[in-house]
């Protein structure tokens, strides 16, 4: 009988994994003896990291989209019609249009979501660029700021570990083409008592922050947010005023994961080598979504895909798996306008980030372009 | 009284505490967070953060390789 694989979510990790497949399964494709299935929430599928561009439209919303229909294998059946219920007892998941799908082996790899709700007077007080319409708001509170103090604050757990540092750059040589940078007092928030949860990078960034005046403050948890004071107060007991407030709200994994019972906080219980959820053999996790303790980032979301299509194909062909994830996390930090270096790490291996140059600074505005192919299995 | 163990052996990035401030917004007040780390610098920035921001300290124990740090959430 024909193997069914069925991924839930259609974003980076999920169509990575769906299109590997179909490259190592083409054959036992062509002859019926597998099938892939996607659900997915949109027919679009959005380029994520662009969302940084959008408040200083440097970046136009329509660059940031592409088909999702193109994006995928033409031999994935794709349904645009999210899970409601993933039942992993019954090996059955059933969607919002009423359809239920039975499966061999299913992918979880419905990302992680923005809840700036949970932090009292966020969602009316803060600006974010976290999902697209928040990155148009900002865009406009941007527009419409004259001069003043901006915080950046920083919340646990988010995914893209270097987009706050980014933004925070980004600010400050925006306001400074403007005209504002001399009016303007830019202060960054982090949950722990570095500005980085790396710390090479958290040293680095102290550096960079003391040439261009970003003021910091370490150890500061949002508690609540009061709009009409302009204040956002810590967890930690401090208060700091603003007028214009960007945060990285707190994250949270998909609502089907809870209304499944798959995991506190929508974090599936993964294992962090074989990314099989927590007692089941049959049901893998991949990217944003899984509990394992690192990165939540594109970067993460291709490797672990990468060793899961080495093992599902393994799996499907000869009843075996193939290799272990090592934890591997890779990013670029840019390190100027026209200068980056890179880390990497796994669960073993602590990063240990090389001398910034103008080549790799070249390979992540590549890289960025190169985001399509990545997601077409391609590189 | 439940506990919550959060394996963050091997993360550097969010790293240990990171993961704690995390799994901490997901349990109720007078939970408590068993976090195993093989940074031995989260002896020291656990009860720092802890200490600051208000929670209580349980026991912690050096394990093979590892700390075993308990938290109860307090507030
Ligand atoms: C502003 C910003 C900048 C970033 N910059 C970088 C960067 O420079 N480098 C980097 O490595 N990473 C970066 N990232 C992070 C990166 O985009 C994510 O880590 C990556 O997309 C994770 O892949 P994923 O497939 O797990 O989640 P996603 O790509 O978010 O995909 C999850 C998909 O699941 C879908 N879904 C949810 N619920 C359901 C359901 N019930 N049924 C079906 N589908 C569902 C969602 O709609 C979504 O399409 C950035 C992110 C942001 C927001």
């Amino acid at each position: 009988m024909s193997k069914r694989i069925l991924i839930v979510g259609g974003g980076l990790a999920g169509t990575i994994t769906a299109n590997g497949l179909c490259r190592q399964l083409g054959s036992a494709l062509g002859k019926g003896e597998v099938s892939i299935t996607m659900l997915g929430t949109t027919d679009q599928h959005m380029y994520q990291p662009g969302l940084l561009y959008i408040p200083f439209g440097t970046m136009r919303e329509d660059e940031l989209f592409r088909d999702q229909r193109k994006v995928l294998d033409r031999r994935v059946n794709f349904f645009v019609d999210p899970a409601s219920n993933i039942d992993v007892e019954n090996n059955r998941v059933e969607t919002h249009a009423g359809m239920s799908f039975g499966y061999d082996y299913l992918v979880i790899a419905t990302g992680s979501r923005i809840v700036p709700e949970e932090i009292p007077g966020m969602a009316e007080g803060a600006h974010w660029f976290y999902d697209l319409d928040g990155a148009r708001k900002m865009r406009q509170a941007l527009e419409d700021f004259d001069g003043g103090k901006i915080v950046v604050n920083v919340n646990a757990p988010h995914k893209c570990p270097v987009a706050p540092l980014e933004i925070s750059f980004m600010l400050y040589h925006h306001l400074q083409k403007r005209g504002l940078a001399d009016k303007t007092e830019i202060t960054y928030t982090y949950p722990i008592g570095r500005l980085h949860a790396l710390e090479p990078v958290a040293h680095w960034t102290s550096a960079e922050f003391d040439k261009y005046g970003i003021k910091s403050e370490t150890f500061f948890n949002a508690k609540s947010v009061d709009p009409a004071a302009k204040t956002i107060e810590s967890e930690e007991g401090s208060t700091l005023p603003y007028d214009l407030l960007v945060t990285i709200p707190p994250h949270r994994g998909a609502e089907v994961i809870e209304a499944s019972d798959l995991g506190a906080g929508g974090w599936v219980p993964t294992d962090r080598h074989s990314l099989n959820r927590e007692g089941s053999s049959n049901v893998f996790v991949v990217g944003d979504t899984t509990n394992i303790p690192i990165s939540k980032a594109g970067s993460t979301a291709h490797y672990e895909a990468d060793t899961l299509i080495d093992n599902l194909t393994s799996l499907v062909l000869e009843g075996r798996t193939a290799r272990p994830y090592d934890g591997k996390v890779f990013c670029f930090v840019e390190t100027g306008m026209d200068s980056a270096t890179y880390v990497w790490f796994n669960y073993e291996t602590p990063p240990n980030p090389g001398p910034p140059s103008k080549m790799i600074h070249w390979s992540k505005l590549a890289y960025n372009r190169l985001y399509w192919l990545s997601a077409r299995g391609l590189l | 009284m439940s506990t919550t163990t959060i394996d963050a052996r091997g993360s550097y990035c969010p790293g240990p505490l990171l993961e704690l401030i995390a799994g901490l917004k997901l349990i109720s007040i007078g939970d408590e967070i068993e976090i195993w780390s093989s940074d031995q610098g989260s002896v020291k920035d656990i009860p720092e953060w802890i200490a600051k921001v208000g929670h209580q300290m349980g026991e912690t124990t050096e394990q093979d390789g590892y700390w075993s740090i308990r938290i109860i959430k307090s507030k």
